[in-house]
């Protein structure tokens, strides 16, 4: 009777301690959101939120403040687009390969290295950048500077060639043995198998893989930081300086009077990124949600 | 008139010797059955007509099988051209997640033909000739998971007859349906022999008894016994077809 008494008690304490802790994670998104926004949209009482967005120029210690993010969304942009431009062809071929054509022994030596390339910590692809790429494409390319938006966007690709092409992977290898059968059955080679069956069918997988990817460029801040040249100026070219959404976060939060405009300012862009990776995960669910009522009809 | 000549034909996966001299007559406009217990060979000697076991690494195939007196294990046999000649249907229904019109044309666009009314006029004929027309003439872009299992299975039927195949081969097309599709497919196989030849693997040899003109019985790799199922089904030579049919093995 006591033992069983006990045993209730242990039973308790770990639904409790169990609850408590996935029932935390919803606080901190909560905490988090509350925060960044509440001190965000303290800006707007002293600053025009149209000038906020629209605005050309960044220059938050002058008297009047200029505090336009418009370069700052166009450097996110600009970087963003080109890494998933670089990432996505060497990802889903990457993916392709594996799946499909490797051996076995080739896939043993090919996916432990891909996932090496994962782990590989961002400081240090930035150091890479710094130090041996930027110099690498300023004098290849005879640039005034090689810390630009191309560079960056570059050793950034690499960075997210392994998550779009293991979620890419994973979904051509969801693909059934049957449909290639039958592709194959119908007289289709290899390749017109890999088209026009087992990437479509795939597609949705790869999709998603490609907005993480997207996620992940856009949020990253080390090598942007590091690589990017941070200069708040919309850029020309893709061989232009340019300082994203993130770098200026990190390199200026640290300067900034705590209730200043300026602090406030660096909130507001901080919501501005947050958003911005909402919708990319709101766009994700879309994607599973369509594909599961496809599955159940 | 004979269609496919199998001849001596043998087949290891690595070290497993599969197939062991097969030799088989497959006539024209008949309905052959293979027949045997699970892991007879049956499935792989049907794999054999569309060279559907070349993916199967470490596989080795000696001996020959003619169709239209070519050797399709040639060296310069084209293996894309013979699996468009010889189609095939498989055990579980596999459509294209696509619409049901993409997936009837699907080899044809392999061939190259493009031409939109080509493409047309074959769906609707390979629907027809698979008894699918009237269900589906209406939604022919919606997707082909829209449909029964069943019907599934037909527009794969159909699908492989788009390309006008001489040759049909079916690898237990029933074995994933209820009763009431298998019999739907069981009466057009009858009809479709008219206009190609059928070669279909079947665990069922009541099936193999309502469909088929002549029946192989594999055991073991080799074949047992050959010849028109009537006379196999009624007076088997062999004691082993004896013992099989009455349900004493498999």
């Amino acid at each position: 009777m006591k033992k069983h008494s006990v045993k209730k008690t242990n039973d308790t304490v770990f639904y409790i301690i169990i609850t408590l802790a996935s029932v935390s994670s919803v606080f901190i998104l909560f905490g988090i959101i509350l925060s960044i926004f509440s001190q965000g949209l303290k800006l707007f009482n002293s600053y025009n939120f149209l000038d906020f967005i629209t605005g050309l120029n960044w220059y938050p210690v002058y008297d009047p403040p200029d505090f336009g993010i418009l370069p700052i969304i166009a450097g996110s942009l600009l970087i963003t687009s080109l890494t998933i431009i670089i990432a996505v062809p060497f990802s889903i071929a990457t993916a392709v390969y594996i799946s499909e054509i490797a051996k076995p022994h080739e896939k043993e030596i090919l996916k432990p290295v891909i996932e090496v390339l994962a782990s590989i910590p961002s400081v240090i692809y930035g150091l890479f950048g710094m130090a041996v790429f930027a110099p690498f494409i300023q004098k290849l390319l005879n640039l005034k500077t090689g810390f630009n938006a191309f560079t960056a966007s570059i050793i950034l690709g690499i960075m997210i060639i392994p998550i779009i092409s293991s979620i890419s992977e994973d979904a051509i290898n969801a693909v059934p043995m049957n449909l290639r059968e039958a592709s194959y059955a119908l007289g289709a080679t290899k390749w017109e198998t890999i088209f026009k069956v087992v990437l479509p069918a795939a597609k949705s997988g790869i999709i998603t893989s490609v907005i993480l990817g997207i996620g992940r460029a856009i949020g990253e801040t080390m090598v942007v930081l590091m690589v990017a040249g941070n200069s708040a100026v919309i850029p020309k070219t893709i061989f232009d300086s340019v300082r994203p959404m993130t770098s200026t976060l990190a390199s200026e939060m640290g300067e900034t009077p705590v209730g200043s405009t300026h602090y406030y300012a660096l909130f507001a862009i901080a919501a501005v990124l947050f958003v911005i990776t909402l919708i990319l995960n709101f766009i994700i669910g879309l994607i599973r949600g369509s594909l599961k009522t496809r599955h159940n009809n | 008139m004979v269609d496919v000549l199998v001849e001596n034909l043998n087949l290891w996966f690595g070290n497993a010797h599969i197939l062991k001299n097969i030799r088989l007559d497959i006539y024209d406009n008949k309905v052959t059955a293979l027949i045997g217990p699970s892991g007879c060979g049956k499935s792989t000697l049907i794999r054999c007509f569309n060279r559907m076991n070349d993916f199967i690494e470490n596989v080795k195939i000696e001996g020959r099988i003619l169709i239209d007196n070519e050797d399709i294990y040639n060296e310069k046999s084209d293996v894309f051209d013979l699996r468009s000649r010889v189609g095939m249907v498989f055990q579980k229904p596999n459509p294209f997640p696509k619409s049901i019109y993409e997936n009837l044309v699907y080899g044809l666009k392999i061939k190259g033909i493009k031409k939109k009314s080509v493409l047309e006029e074959r769906a609707e004929k390979s629907l027809k000739q698979a008894g699918l027309w009237i269900e589906v003439k209406d939604r022919l872009h919606s997707s082909a998971f829209s449909l029964s299992g069943g019907q599934q299975q037909r527009l794969c039927i159909a699908r492989a007859l788009a390309t006008e195949p001489e040759i049909l081969l079916l690898d237990e097309p029933t074995s994933a349906l209820d009763p009431k599709s298998s019999n739907k497919i069981e009466e057009l196989l009858l009809e479709l022999k008219n206009s190609v030849t059928i070669i279909i693997v079947t665990h069922n040899f009541s099936q193999a008894g309502r469909v088929s003109d002549y029946t192989a019985f594999l055991y073991l790799g080799e074949i047992v016994e050959y010849g028109k199922t009537d006379k196999l089904f009624t007076v088997p030579k062999d004691k082993r077809t004896e013992e099989f049919l009455t349900g004493r093995f498999g």
